[in-house]
Order: structure tokens, then C-alpha cells, then sequence
């Protein structure tokens, strides 16, 4: 632990990557670092929360190992996996020795598949861990989750347990699709990052878009901050806001008008209903089909 | 008082609002104290933000008890203590505003209820409890809303954007509110105490809020909540489904597993059954005194669509029509749901009072064959019959032929059963359970949906 030395400090080399950190996130970024917590970000999507890991990980060096949890990720693809086709080679090339050799010897590290955890855990150097969309996994993944991030440690029965030497900063990703257990909220600290505000969107445009004009960035910010007030399907992401700016950076627009809008609307807002809302309520003549 | 006791007595405060916290995270949080320092109150905030809450929700609460137990300053502000009119305040605030300067829109609110907000005695060291600071007072008088047409003239800048100004206007008076009820509030607390302030006048979260009682705005949040509450009560019952029992061995899917084990099958593969999907079947009171309630299990239960094989919803006031298309399109404008209903669907015929024995009389008349032997009904109402005939057979028909009948009754439950209300008649025939905030109604439709 220890990759930061106060919360200015996040701010700072977060911001020397690329992630402009509101407060609430370089203070929680800062505590999980300090009280050796993992961090467990919700949000909506686009938002940031696995951009933020891979930031952390930029900003301090480390290695960054990710575990993408689907439906029916299991133990062999979160821990490890027993080298089967490799140890069934090795006994068949073993064959005039006992069975108490092969059996120790085929049992061995090098018949070992480390997977992301035990990855995360194996090993000195600074690791970040991202545990990217927890919600989408099964419950009992979670179970497992419990050990390895309470104590940093796994349990291979055949090897012992593998107890980390340098516990890696973990950052786990939710987007609330299913509720997690009270228990594995219980072991992580807790964030939630929504939109950001006027003030830092346009810096975040500004910063990823540099050519861009100020006040178009400005009115950019607005409009993106006027659909998300709306009751959408789904509300722009902060990801979008910089895909439009990109877009009308490559259309050549000067100012926003309705022209430049309705052509590039679709950027912005994914679903029809959501581009006719709009569109109503931005009083863009001739709605779009 | 020292930090602990005073983090402590915070985390009892927050109890008292319905979030669950362990003393593990208390110890947290005093860790994060003793981390941050109490040099930065906003780092402060967010600090005890990490590791006091579990999940999103419940920061509008987290946030305004935290105002009452770490508040910025006690007593009148520096800036407020100079005695300003109205008409100087209104136009130090249309300035704010304008800029969407916060610190002094803070500054000027804490700076309102200081001059317009006092009633009673306060102020004049006279007995605790003989007056007050009223957000109410002080709004009513310094009138902001009025405020909205000038600073969104003055915010148009000539653009595109402009076509906003307004909308923002009006988010950033809603700013202000807030500013001036939470600063009302932090200077109640210093007279009355702590605790009781913390305990009366924090709103609630999201899911513990009222249905029926709920204003405009508060429904609006309600409305956001049923996604988000659609999806995990759908994952809830995709994940029974899915563990109910193990299927026959599935041989092909065996074998191929086994290639990468040199065909020793290793870790065999099972067929899921595929259980089939319940119907469902909705009949809802309209009627002026639970619309937010009808409206906001109309919503959740459409929003559910795909875990049913069908959904058909029945509205009534005093005649019952048939609302599944309404409530199917509901995508143009979820608010206007309940008006929309009662403009095109004709349930008012007679004089716009909940009629239970007649709605139930035409639904099993006209409508009886919606339901059979795997359909689940949910009634939704406060069973208040306005003196008139709860008509019991009808009732008892729908139950002879549905699978389950289940009873939502918005009302607290130790009302159930005073004047006009017929719960206790028609509880000898279903089950009755209270519903009267998100949080009772994800339990209910999660626990008795079949699966």
C-alpha cells in the first residue's frame, strides 16, 4: 500500500493521465489506498468506474490485472486451473515411476494456470485489481471474492495456501444489475459516481477534445446536461459527451445549431424514442424519422 | 464533545433513517477520520460517505443528516450578519444564480434564513422551544421561483444552449431550496437539539418514501427508482429459476468438455429444465386518494414484462376497463400514466368514488376469463368502499379460478379496518399485505411472485 501521499496528491497524478478526479473520488481513491480497502464503485454506465483502475494503475506504475465476471464465471476462471491435458502428458511420459512421484510432482506449480486473483495476489510488484462488472456474476463467486479480498489469500488444497506478500489495490465494478450480498459491501469501501458537474465535464471534454473552442465545449456541456435532466431511456454518458465533441469537431461546426444537432443527435442518444423526446423538447423542426 | 462520540451519535442518527450500519464500518469511518484529518469538511463528507453507505440511494440523507452533525459553522455566518432588505438580497441572488455560483448561493441562503426565516421568540435568548427558523418562512418570502424568466434572460448568451436556460434556471432555484431547508435546519438543531431535528425533518430515502403521500417531485425520483428495482428483482427470480434443481446429464455437451481432459469427462454438463413463466393479472384503484401507488406498481409490473408470460392490468374507480395497451405504452410519458387512464379508458362512470363491489361486479362479468389456473392476481388498493357493498362473491369467483390472489394495501396496516374501509372482510377471502413504500413493494412482488 502507499501509493499516494494525501488526497491533492490523487487529484494530481490521476489528472497527469488523463482522469480529472472529482473530490469524492480522489478522497475514496486516497482512503482505499491508506486503509488497504477495495474499493467498490456503482454508477451509471460510461460514468468512468473502470476507466478509474486503469487510471490508478497509469498514474502509479502498476500492473493492472482484470477479472471480467460474466454468468457463470467460476472458480477455474477467477483463481486457477489444474493444467489437466499437460498433467495427463506428464503421467503418460512418466510411465515406468510410482504413483507417489507423479502424483507430487504433477501437483506442482508448473502445472498450475493462474487466473486473474491469484494472479493479483502471486508476485511483488504494485498491482492494481479490477474486478470489472461484480453484478453479472453468480452469488457464489462471491463467496469466493470474500476470502481473497479479506485476507489477500488463496487456498490451493494441494499446495497450501498463497498468502499475498504486496496486497493489490482492488477496485471492484457494479452497475447494479443484481444486488450484491451485504456481506462482500461490508468488506469494500463504497463510491458512487454519477454525471459529473457543468464545471468538470467541460474540462474533461476540453482535455480529451483540445481542439475544440471554449465556448462550443461550453454549450456542448449544456445541452449534454439538459438531455440528462430529461427523462430518457438512457441519459448521455460522459463517454458520449466526448464522442460529440469529437463529432462536431469532424463536422466542422463553429456554433451549435439545429442543423448541426439533429444531424448528430444520434451520437448522444441510442434509442429512438429518446431522440424523438429530445428532439420535441429542443424544439428541432422537421423531427427526424 | 470528542470525534468519536460525536461519529458515534452521527451513525445512530443515520440508523434511525433505515440504512444499516455495522459498527465494522464505524470503525472504518473513524479510520478515515483519523486518515483525512477534520481540516476539509468536504473531504470529510465524502471520507465518511465511503465508508458508512453500502449502496447509491441514500446519499440525499447521508448528506443532510452530515449537515446537522458536522455542520460548517455555528450560529449566523460571517457574511450574514449585516441586516440586508429583500430587494437587496433578491438581487445579490439573481447575481448568484446567473453565475451558478454555489458557495454564494449557500452563503446567501444561510444569509435568508438568518433575516426572513425567525419566528417566535428566537433570537432573543428567551426559552428553547418558543420559536424557530422556518425554510418555509423564508422561501415565501423571498419568493425564487419568481426569480426564473429573469435569470434565464440574463443567462442567454445568445446560442444554441439558450433553449435551456430556463430548464437550468429552474434546476438551480430548486439549488437554492434545498440550501436554505438545510441551513434551516442546522440552525433548529442548534436550538432544539440535535437529535430530535435529525430524527423529524430529514427526508427519507427513496425506497422508504411514502407512496401516497409523496409530492410531484418525490414520485419523479420513485419513477427512476423502478429500473434499476425491475432489474434486480428480475435477476432475483432469473437466479431461482435457474438453481431450482440440476437437469438430465447433457451428453453432448459432456464430451465436447471432455476433449481438453484427453476424453476422460472430467466435469460433467447438465440440461436446465425450462420452467414456464406465471401470467399475471393486475387490478388497481385509480382513484384519486392511491394513484401513486397504482401508477408505481403499474410501472414496476410492466417494466417486469418478460418474467411473465403475460401481463394484463384492469383499472377501476368505479367501473373497470381493461388498461394493458396504456399501461404497454407507457414509454411516450410515464408521469402522465394515471391521468391518461382516467381520460381514455373510461373507469369513472358514475360519481368518481371508488366503488369496489361494482368494479369487482364488472371485472367478473366482463372479464373473468382473463384469468385461469396459472394466473397470479394482484389487487392494489385501500379497499375503502365508500359505504358501499364490498361484494364478497364476486371476490370469491376470482379467487376459485386464479392460482394465487394477493392484496396491496397502501394504508399502514393499523389502519386497516376503521370507517369505511372493508379490509377485514375481504381478508377472510386473500391475503393482505402492506405496500406502502418501494422497499415493501420489491419484497412483496419478490417474495410471492411464483417461480
Amino acid at each position: 500500500m502507499g501509493f499516494f501521499a494525501s488526497v491533492a496528491d490523487v487529484t494530481e497524478k490521476l489528472a497527469s493521465v488523463g482522469y480529472l478526479a472529482s473530490p469524492a473520488v480522489a478522497t475514496t481513491v486516497f482512503l482505499a489506498d491508506r486503509l488497504g480497502k477495495p474499493l467498490l464503485v456503482e454508477g451509471p454506465a460510461g460514468v468512468g468506474k473502470t476507466e478509474l483502475s486503469r487510471a490508478v494503475a497509469a498514474a502509479t506504475g502498476a500492473r493492472l490485472v482484470r477479472l471480467q465476471c460474466y454468468e457463470g464465471v467460476d472458480e477455474s476462471r477467477a483463481l486457477y486451473e489444474w493444467n489437466h491435458a499437460k498433467q495427463l502428458l506428464r503421467i503418460t511420459a512418466g510411465q515406468d515411476e510410482n504413483w507417489e512421484e507423479t502424483k507430487a510432482d504433477v501437483f506442482s506449480e508448473e502445472f498450475l494456470l493462474p487466473r486473474p486473483l491469484l494472479t493479483a495476489i502471486q508476485g511483488d510488484e504494485p498491482t492494481v485489481l479490477l474486478i470489472d462488472e461484480t453484478d453479472k456474476a453468480d452469488v457464489e463467486i462471491e463467496g469466493l471474492l470474500l476470502e481473497v479480498l479479506g485476507d489477500f489469500q488463496i487456498t490451493v488444497p494441494e499446495l497450501g495456501t498463497i498468502t499475498a506478500t504486496r496486497p493489490p489495490f482492488v477496485v471492484l465494478t457494479s452497475n447494479a444489475t443484481r444486488e450484491l450480498s451485504e456481506a462482500l459491501r461490508r468488506r469494500c469501501l463504497f463510491l458512487h459516481i454519477d454525471f459529473p458537474d457543468a464545471a468538470l465535464e467541460e474540462r474533461i471534454v476540453r482535455l480529451h477534445v483540445p481542439d475544440m473552442d471554449e465556448t462550443l465545449a461550453t454549450s456542448v456541456v449544456r445541452v449534454v446536461g439538459a438531455l440528462r435532466a430529461m427523462e430518457l431511456r438512457k441519459a448521455p454518458s460522459v463517454a458520449e459527451t466526448i464522442d460529440w465533441a469529437r463529432t462536431l469537431l469532424a463536422l466542422g461546426a463553429q456554433t451549435l445549431d439545429e442543423d448541426v444537432v439533429r444531424e448528430s443527435l444520434g451520437v448522444l442518444l441510442k434509442h429512438q424514442a429518446d431522440v424523438l423526446t429530445a428532439a420535441k423538447r429542443l424544439r428541432l423542426d422537421s423531427v427526424l424519422r | 464533545m470528542t470525534v468519536t462520540g460525536r461519529l458515534v451519535e452521527f451513525v445512530a442518527a443515520l440508523r434511525e433513517h433505515g440504512l444499516q450500519i455495522g459498527p465494522g464500518e464505524t470503525v472504518d469511518a473513524a479510520g478515515a477520520v483519523s486518515v483525512l484529518g477534520l481540516a476539509d469538511r468536504e473531504q470529510l463528507r465524502h471520507g465518511l460517505a465511503a465508508t458508512l453507505l453500502r449502496r447509491s440511494g441514500h446519499e440525499a440523507v447521508f448528506d443532510a443528516v452530515f449537515d446537522l452533525y458536522f455542520p460548517g459553522s455555528t450560529g449566523a455566518p460571517e457574511a450574514a450578519r449585516g441586516v440586508s432588505t429583500i430587494e437587496d438580497l433578491r438581487e445579490a441572488l439573481t447575481e448568484a444564480l446567473v453565475a451558478g455560483d454555489s458557495e454564494l448561493m449557500a452563503q446567501l441562503a444561510a444569509e435568508a434564513v438568518a433575516a426572513l426565516g425567525a419566528y417566535g421568540a428566537v433570537g432573543e435568548g428567551s426559552s428553547p422551544g418558543a420559536g424557530g427558523w422556518s425554510a418555509h418562512q423564508a422561501l415565501e418570502r423571498l419568493r425564487p421561483q419568481t426569480l426564473i424568466a429573469r435569470v434565464a434572460e440574463r443567462m442567454a448568451s445568445g446560442e444554441f444552449a439558450d433553449r435551456f436556460a430556463r430548464d437550468e434556471a429552474r434546476s438551480r432555484v430548486e439549488e437554492f431550496e434545498r440550501l436554505v431547508a438545510s441551513e434551516a435546519r442546522r440552525r433548529v438543531a442548534e436550538v432544539r437539539g440535535r437529535d430530535r431535528i435529525a430524527r423529524y425533518s430529514v427526508p427519507k430515502a427513496v425506497d422508504h418514501r411514502d407512496f401516497v403521500t409523496a409530492n410531484r417531485e418525490q414520485l419523479a425520483a420513485l419513477r427512476r427508482t423502478v429500473a434499476p428495482l425491475s432489474r434486480r428483482l428480475a435477476t432475483r427470480l432469473g437466479a431461482r429459476r435457474r438453481r431450482r434443481r440440476r437437469g438430465e446429464l447433457d451428453l453432448r455437451r459432456t464430451f465436447r468438455r471432455s476433449l481438453s481432459t484427453g476424453g476422460v469427462a472430467m466435469s460433467p454438463a447438465f440440461r436446465k429444465p425450462r420452467p414456464g413463466r406465471p401470467d399475471i393479472v393486475l387490478l388497481c384503484d385509480v382513484s384519486g386518494s392511491v394513484a401513486g401507488f397504482a401508477h408505481f406498481t403499474l410501472m414496476l409490473v410492466e417494466a417486469l414484462h418478460d418474467q411473465f408470460s403475460r401481463v394484463r392490468a384492469f383499472a377501476f374507480v368505479d367501473a373497470t376497463a381493461e388498461v394493458t395497451s396504456l399501461v404497454a405504452d407507457n414509454d411516450a410519458d410515464p408521469a402522465g400514466l394515471v391521468e391518461r387512464i382516467l381520460a381514455e379508458s373510461g373507469v369513472v362512470r358514475w360519481d368518481g368514488h371508488s366503488n369496489y363491489g361494482r368494479a369487482l361486479r364488472d371485472f367478473v362479468t366482463d372479464s373473468l376469463d382473463a384469468i385461469g389456473p396459472r394466473t397470479s392476481v394482484l389487487i392494489l388498493g385501500d379497499a375503502r368502499t365508500n359505504g358501499g357493498d364490498p361484494n364478497l362473491a364476486a371476490l370469491r369467483q376470482v379467487v376459485g379460478r386464479a392460482k394465487r390472489v394477493y392484496w396491496l394495501n397502501p394504508e399502514p396496516r393499523n389502519s386497516w379496518g376503521s370507517g369505511d374501509s372493508a379490509t377485514d372482510a375481504y381478508r377472510t377471502l386473500v391475503d393482505m399485505y402492506e405496500c406502502r413504500n418501494a422497499d415493501q413493494l420489491t419484497k412483496v412482488i419478490g417474495s410471492l411472485l411464483p417461480v
